[in-house]
């Protein structure tokens, strides 16, 4: 694991004013993942921007730990259903030029 | 400067008490965070128009302020001594923190800024820092544009960003460059610029992810008795061999003539061309003579 790529989760608290808590619960739930090295916990930095949704949802709009997983379940699946409305436009599109 | 009238933003009457005005807000929030409603511009809007409702509403100051003066502000004479008083009312909302929402204080509308200066002051602030918005972006390009790999100069909200455009690229295919976005709220970092392409085809070859189709019109002759034909490539000529025989609507696979594959340098895709046989017209009365013949053979 290379550290330079992952952010300390005590620094993301201070940061994000969250308690660890709830992070570790995010962990919990599968939504974030938490790499252990030596005695300190990191969260890749490639997670961050996931990470802040999930702290704005909870923040601004009270959304629970189960209602963010649903509400990331549904977001994938929207995303998933872009992806392949485009794929099939393309393919239409092959069609009617 | 349009009036907006935040309680029909809110969906409250004007006699809504604080519980009702959090109540709504917190509904049609649900319903238009931009979190819940990526790349949905109409949402994004709607959500600054609430926040910006709940942002007077939800404080009895500012609701007391906006309901004196609202709709006359411009005429008020008091409205000049409430503008005075800005620069302290703003010391108080400075203390309650910086922004949190995932736009900037620009956001907000003109009647917002005039009446209480753009600062903002919700309770439920907090100074975390957090991402900047992300910006979106279409650029049209033609298929030609994106067999190679360019670099391009874009300008998005006047400041130049050098890009280079992969060959191969996708129509409706979104790049995201990191950091070219809004500012970050409170010192967090900046947002990322989304740019979506749109290729426009206006060749002749017809394009399927990485392999082309093209149709080559064949004479009969040809068609016939084998031969040797020039076919026009996304990149040149290239002769073809004909076999004898050759019947309408067959398919040649020309491996590697093809498209760019995305993001793998030096590899394409096939092009694939269908001959359609060209079938001769007005026929002299030799030529019909000799069908006839060739008709009597078989």
């Amino acid at each position: 694991m290379e550290k330079q790529n992952y952010i300390l989760i005590k620094t993301l608290c201070i940061h994000y004013k969250v308690e660890v808590s709830f992070i570790k619960e995010l962990d919990n739930v599968g939504l974030i993942e938490i790499e252990q090295l030596e005695d300190d916990e990191f969260i890749h930095e490639t997670r961050i921007g996931d990470l802040e949704k999930m702290i704005r949802l909870h923040h601004e709009l009270n959304v629970n730990i189960e209602g963010i997983d649903v509400v990331f379940n549904l977001l994938q699946k929207e995303l998933q259903l872009k992806e392949e409305v485009l794929e099939l436009r393309n393919r239409l599109r092959f069609y009617e030029e | 400067m349009e009036f907006v009238d935040y309680y029909k933003v809110l969906g409250v009457n004007k006699g809504a008490n604080e519980k009702e005005i959090k109540k709504a807000y917190r509904k049609l929030a649900r319903k238009y965070h931009p979190d819940l409603n990526p790349d949905n511009k109409d949402a994004e809007k709607k959500f600054k128009e609430i926040n910006e409702a709940n942002e007077v509403l939800s404080h009895p100051e500012n609701r007391k302020k906006y309901d004196k003066y609202g709709k006359d502000w411009m005429h008020g004479e008091e409205y000049e001594k409430a503008r005075q008083q800005q620069s302290s009312q703003r010391q108080y909302q400075g203390q309650q923190g910086g922004a949190q929402q995932g736009f900037s204080e620009g956001d907000f509308s003109d009647f917002f800024e005039s009446m209480f200066g753009g600062a903002r002051g919700s309770s439920r602030q907090s100074s975390a820092q957090f991402k900047g918005q992300d910006f979106n972006a279409d650029l049209e390009l033609n298929l030609k544009d994106v067999y190679e790999s360019h670099k391009q100069v874009l300008t998005v909200n006047g400041s130049k960003i050098r890009l280079t455009i992969p060959a191969g690229i996708e129509n409706g295919q979104v790049i995201r460059i990191k950091g070219k976005g809004a500012k970050g709220a409170s010192g967090g970092p900046n947002g990322d610029l989304l740019i979506r392409f749109s290729i426009l085809n206006n060749t002749s070859f017809k394009r399927d992810k990485e392999n082309l189709y093209a149709t080559v019109s064949l004479d009969l002759y040809t068609a016939l008795l084998g031969g040797e034909i020039t076919v026009d490539t996304f990149d040149g000529k290239v002769k073809l061999k004909i076999a004898p025989e050759t019947a309408n609507d067959t398919k040649v696979k020309l491996k590697g003539k093809g498209f760019p594959i995305y993001k793998k340098e030096g590899k394409f895709g096939d092009l694939i061309v269908t001959y359609q046989i060209e079938i001769p017209t007005k026929l002299s009365d030799k030529e019909k003579d000799l069908f006839k013949e060739l008709q009597k053979l078989r």
